[in-house]
Formats: C-alpha cells, structure tokens, sequence
C-alpha cells in the first residue's frame, strides 16, 4: 500500500538523508547510485515517484528525466528534481525535461515529503 | 539529533572519498588531462561536498564548495582557461577543502588560516554577473493565526506538456482544496468529436471557486510546478459588499463581471444571522407542531383539505431546515489536515512509523461539529499511536510491516456522520484494563465483564491513570473527556478492538445538532421524548414473554434470547413499576451494542423535536439529555437511553 520512491543521487549521505526522511514518512525508499543505475532499476521496478540529483557520473539526472519520459513504461511517473541548484533557470531546464517539480538541497524533510504527497496524491 | 549524528559518520566518510577523487583529478588536470570526464569528477566531488554539507548546516564548508564548483565549471563550459596559476590555486583549494571538513568533523580544530584568502582567490575568478543563490522554495506553511478568508477563482487550462510532466490536475486541485473550502466546475465545451480528439491533448479547462485565507501567493505556489504548462488565472473577488438594509442591497450591489461567469458564486454571511435563522427554523417546527396538534384537535378528519396542506407545511418545514443546515455544514477536510500534523508530532515522539490514511475529507459536518470535534480527534490519534501501535520493531516480530496505520475516516451513514480512527496495532489490552479497573474500584472484583464491557472501561472517569500516562498522551484527561465531548455533541462513540490487528474507534454524530427525531412517551403520567436513532424496535409483550428475577427485576425472552427491562416510571420516579406486560416495551441498544428494553405506558406520536438544553440552567440530569417544546405548547424531557441503562446497570454515568 505504501508510495514505493526511486531516489537516484551519487552521494550516499544523501542517499541516506533521503531513504530516512521518506522511510519515516511512511514511503517505500529504493535508491540508485547515478543516472545510469537509477533507469536500470526504474525498468526493473514500479515506483509511484522518482527523485533525482542533476550531477551525476555516467548520466545525469536531466538524462533519468529523459529516458523515463520516452521509456514505454509508467512514463508519466512524477519526477522530482533535487539539487543544490536553484533559480529561474533551474526551474526552466527542470520543467523542460519534463521534471515534474523540483526541491532544493539542503531540504527539509517535511518539505521533501510535503512536495512528494503532493504529486504523487499520497495521504 | 542522535539520527543526523549517525548521518555525519556516513557523510564524513564519504567527504574522504570525494577529497581523495578531488585531489586525483586534479593532479591529473596538472599532468595535462583536461578532458571533460576529468574536470567532470572534480567538479562532482566539490559538488556532492556541498550538496550534503548543507544538510548538516556547515555553512563555511558550502560557501567553500560552492566557489571552488564554480570554478570548476567555468573551466568545464571553456570560459575559463586551466592555466598552471588557476591549477596550483585549486590545489590549495582542494586542501582547504580538506581542512573545512576536518574543522566540521572535529569541532575545536583551527579552521585554515588560509582559507579566507583563498575563497577570495576562487571568488575573483567567477564570472562577475553570477549571483549566489541558495533560498528554499518557499512552502505554504498554514498559520494558526485567523485571516479574514476571501473567495478566489482559479482558472485552469493544461497544456499536453503538464500531462507529460507526471502532474495530474486533480492532485493540483486537492492542494488547492486544502486552502479552504472549494467547488470546482469543469467546462468541456472545448471537446472534440471523438474521431478527432488526440488522446495527448487536454480539452478540458476548469474552475475552482475557493474561499480562504491563504495569499494570491499560497495559491501561486500550488501551481508553481505546472508554471508555463498551463493557462493560469488567480482572481481574488472583492468582498461583498458591507451589510446594508435589502433595499440598498438591489442597487449596491455591483457585480463583478467575473462573477458572472463564476460556477457556485458564494456568499459570505455573518455567523449570527444564520444562528438567527436556525432558530427562527426550529420554532417553525414547533409551530408546525402545535398547528398540527390544533388542527386534529378541532376534528378535521384525514381526508380534508386541510390535511393536506398541513403534510405539505411539513414538508416545506423540513425542507427549510436541511437547506438551514447545510448553510453551516463544512467539510471535515481542515480537520483531517490538522490531525496529519498530530500524527508526525506523536510519531516523531515516540520513535514509531506511521502511515497516516484519510478518508472521506469532503464529508460534511456542522461548522460546530468540526471545532468541537479537533480536541477529542486529537487525543484518540495521540492514543493510537502512542498506546494502539507498536514499536517497529514488535511489528516486525509480528510479521506487520514496520510502520503502522491509522486511518482516519468519515462518512455519512443513515443520518448521522460517522468518523472512525483504526489503528493496525496491538488492540486493547483487556486484562490490563480490567486489572486497572479493579484496582481503582471501578469495578468489583468478582464483576464478570463481556469484552465490549471491558472495552467501555475505558471511557469511565477516572480511569485514565498515572501508569497508563505517558509524556505523550498522557495530558490528565482520559477517554472519559472525550466521551463526555462527543456526548455533548449528541454523538456516541464506540471501540471495536482485536489482539494484535487493532483498534476501530467509531464516533457516530447527528447531522443536525437542533433538532431530532423523537418518539413521544408517556412514563408514570409524563411526556417523555426517545430519540428514535436508540429505538431498535417497539413491542407489546405478551405475559409468556416476561419472567421476573428478584422482587423487581424482570426480563424479556425475545427471539431466543432475554433482554433486560428497565421501567421508565421506577427508574425516573421510583414510582412502583407496572406489571411489565401492561406497558410497552423500547427495545434499544446501547454504544456498547447491548440490548434493553425500556418499559413505558405508551407511546404517543413520533415527530421531530427542538432541542432545547437544559444544562446551562439545571446541570446534569443522569439519564436527561435535553428538553423540548411539543407542539401542545407542553414541555417533554428527552431521555438518554445510554445513561439510563448504564446506570441501572450500577455502572457510573457519563453524564452530558
């Protein structure tokens, strides 16, 4: 029954601020390590939600948008980017991508979990 | 804390590794190497440094970051050229970085000396028109402070793009909801034929009339997302116009165009004057009902004319009452919200997981209802939590998933409202409760209880005790202050509870808090009114039915199964009860889902009654509720079956 989220960031002290502040919040947390290994694990699973960092090695996270959004499966999926980048222009490449909204690092955990309810219709 | 301590350990070590792929790459761009996978990893590893300093508020480490990344991308993008002078100053960079991580780790160690100088160093190689920014989108966090609400339309067209963003137009509109009270239109007159709809395209627009306090920037902050996907108009309507004599009104009333074209334009009324009306509506029944009466007493026989118009006036004032009352009826939606608040605190204080689950927010309720409602809601969720679920950990060892849930829910249901808090955790635990129970004399020692009994223990005073407080939901007011509430309220709540499936707290509420409908009896000579919500059924027994038990009690055998009786006369008067088979016999059922039956010498009519309090001059009457005005001009007590049968059981009562 609980909101199954893909996180997707190459640093593992995000990752795991991630996987608690969800986990607390009653979701589901599965994370992957950079752009590359969070769309394998995307098209392996089902997930309700996709957050994603923007640096990353191998793919970055506007290439995660790009790829779940053209991929044949659950591509209308919410997407949300997190990233220590703010500002118009973040907001504008972010929603070009087809990022389906955008929280910004440092977060607070009400904060992520609030924007995530939010899109993903979660009580 | 102690759990971001942890967090530190693991972005320390993590700090070590980014600094050691820093420093390499580095080297590597000193050596040469200035492709872009090689300025890639160093700008990363300043990078993913920053992003997580900032979470443990090493606002030093971030600035220092934060200009040694930008560097980096500048050298990264071709702006700036990778010369031997810019390299040695990122390599001493790259050690002060080193050092900012030292200092944070340890607190007490000198921070660089350098680092100051450095910092200026990076900074003047930035780009001069680069603004650092590093503000959080703001979010909508509700005041507890009261703002005059006003009424806004939002108007909302999707382009094809929101849709592939992963945003759904109905979660937007529910953000929006939870600002205030909302009713949205859907115009779909733009639709297409169905051969040359696209199914990509959105045809549809829509619009929202939402009345709250919130800012033109609140709502702005909903749609933040979907900024640029979507036609989107915010237009706050002037307040009405202030109150003025009807004959003003007609010609002081401009009406805003937007008006117009609004689907459900709402009007803001002053509290009192619906009071006034309601009032003015439960004295029509009350002359409806003495008309009634008078018109049967001068004899006019059924099939007159009369007759008719005076089921049609009923009508009518029915009518005019339930249209009354859904002027004050609100959706319990404010009220959940508030709870899901109430369930992050409890969780976050007594280190357990909880999924909080709604339903039913659009319920509606009388605007009393849902303030009275806030504090016996908050303490029964506190209760759930803090008693109802168990530890992750016990869940674990159960086999349930770790974190628990508790849901709360409303509903309408035969005329009345129904809310319910259910929890997944360990049920009540009866023979603690039961101990307890003894213990404090509540009850006697050899008493043999049924489990619902049990159960009921706990809305006794002075149950809730100093072993069963904690620091949460311990506040020194037990379930018996929250019956007494929902009592007040004229509502009932009940437990259902299993070992280790859960607890369902039901809290059964009337739609209408002023008037009721009543069956009209006469106990001991008395006009007495039963709420016919308690009467199950009416029965004329015949003598077999009745066996008597001690000098006075007696029981009724029904379908199988004996029922006790209680005379409405003896329990009120103490008058001499009568022979049980020449009286009528209300057979009830209580919260707790027992049977009995009330003894009364007749039973005169069934119609709706005002209710009039009888509190604020005579306190608590065990086993009155209320008052009322028959239609004869005469008054009637309304009884509380509940309280009758619990006290003649010889258990305490919870009076109103």
């Amino acid at each position: 029954m609980s909101i199954s989220v893909l996180a997707i960031d190459d640093s593992r002290t995000i990752r795991a601020l991630v996987s608690q502040a969800l986990g607390n919040a009653g979701f589901k947390v599965t994370t992957a390590e950079d752009g590359v290994d969070g769309v394998a694990t995307f098209e392996k699973g089902t997930f309700d939600a996709v957050i994603t960092d923007i640096n990353m090695p191998r793919m970055d996270g506007f290439g995660v948008i790009e790829n779940i959004r053209k991929s044949g499966k659950n591509r209308r999926v919410p997407i949300l980017v997190l990233t220590t980048e703010s500002g118009q222009d973040l907001r504008t490449r972010a929603r070009n991508s087809g990022a389906t909204g955008w929280i910004v690092k440092p977060f607070v955990d009400e904060q992520l979990v609030s924007v995530l309810r939010r899109v993903t219709g979660a009580a | 804390m102690s759990q971001l301590d942890s967090f530190k350990d693991t972005f320390f070590a993590e700090c070590e590794d980014l600094l050691e792929a820093l420093t390499e790459g580095l080297r590597s761009m000193t050596e040469g190497a200035t492709d872009s996978d090689t300025v890639n990893a160093v700008f990363r590893s300043a990078h993913s440094i920053k992003g997580a300093a900032g979470a443990f508020g090493f606002d030093e480490l971030v600035s220092f970051a934060h200009a040694f990344e930008t560097v980096l991308d500048e050298i990264r993008s071709g702006r700036l050229e990778p010369t031997p002078d810019t390299l040695r100053l990122l390599m001493r960079a790259g050690d002060v970085l080193a050092d900012l991580v030292e200092a944070a780790r340890t607190p007490g160690t000198q921070r660089p000396a350098s680092a100051d100088q450095i910092l200026a160093s990076l900074i003047e190689l930035h780009p001069k028109t680069e603004e650092v920014e590093f503000s959080f989108d703001a979010v909508a966090v509700p005041l507890a402070i009261e703002v005059p609400a006003e009424t806004y339309l939002v108007n909302f067209a999707p382009h094809a793009a929101l849709f592939q963003n992963g945003h759904e137009p109905e979660l937007l509109f529910s953000a929006l909801g939870d600002l205030g009270p909302m009713s949205v239109t859907c115009d779909s007159s733009a639709l297409p034929e169905f051969e040359a709809m696209n199914a990509d395209e959105c045809y549809l627009r829509w619009v929202a009339t939402l009345e709250t306090s919130a800012s033109t920037d609140a709502i702005a902050e909903v749609f933040a997302f979907v900024e640029g996907l979507c036609d989107l108009a915010i237009i706050r309507q002037e307040p009405e116009p202030a109150p003025a004599p009807i004959a003003v009104v007609a010609e002081a009333a401009p009406v805003q165009p937007t008006v117009r074209n609004a689907p459900n334009p709402t009007l803001r009324v002053d509290l009192d004057r619906v009071e006034r009306l309601i009032n003015s509506v439960g004295e029509l029944i009350i002359n409806q009902a003495s008309l009634s009466q008078k018109i049967v007493d001068s004899g006019a026989g059924q099939m007159t004319e009369v007759h008719a118009d005076l089921e049609d006036y009923k009508h009518l004032a029915r009518d005019i009452q339930e249209a009354v009352m859904a002027i004050r009826a609100q959706p319990v939606r404010p009220l959940f919200q508030r709870m899901s608040r109430i369930v992050r605190d409890a969780a976050d204080a007594t280190g357990k997981q909880i999924e909080f689950v709604t339903d039913g927010a659009s319920t509606e309720v009388d605007k009393t209802v849902v303030e009275k409602l806030a504090e016996p809601l908050t303490h029964m969720i506190r209760n759930a939590i803090d008693h109802g679920i168990e530890k992750p950990e016990d869940r674990i060892a159960k086999g349930k998933p770790a974190a628990g849930t508790v849901k709360l829910s409303a509903s309408h249901r035969s005329g009345s409202v129904l809310i319910e808090i259910t929890d997944d955790g360990a049920g009540l635990n009866r023979s603690r409760i039961l101990q307890t129970a003894i213990k404090k004399g509540l009850v006697a020692e050899n008493a043999k209880l049924t489990e619902a009994e049990i159960d009921n223990i706990l809305f006794m005073p002075g149950f809730s005790t100093a072993s069963a407080v904690t620091n949460l939901s311990g506040r020194g007011v037990g379930m018996d202050v929250v019956k007494t509430e929902i009592t007040a309220l004229g509502g009932r709540i009940s437990i259902t509870s299993k070992p280790d499936q859960g607890s369902v707290f039901t809290i059964a509420l009337p739609l209408t808090l002023a008037v009721l409908d009543g069956m009209i009896v006469t106990v001991d000579s008395q006009t007495m009114v039963v709420p016919i919500s308690a009467v199950v059924e009416t029965i004329r027994p015949s003598r077999g039915d009745i066996s008597q038990i001690g000098k006075r009690g007696h029981l009724l055998s029904i379908r199988g199964t004996f029922v006790p009786i209680i005379d409405l006369g003896n329990f009120f008067n103490n008058s001499t009860p009568a022979a049980p088979s020449d009286t009528i016999l209300l057979l009830v059922r209580t919260k707790s889902n027992e049977q009995c039956a009330l003894a009364v010498q007749d039973i005169t009519d069934q119609r709706q009654v005002v209710i009039k309090s009888l509190q604020g001059n005579y306190g608590d009457i065990p086993g009155i509720s209320a008052a009322t005005i028959l239609g004869n001009g005469q008054i009637a007590l309304i009884i509380d079956p509940d309280a009758i049968v619990a006290k003649s059981q010889g258990l305490p009562v919870n009076q109103n």
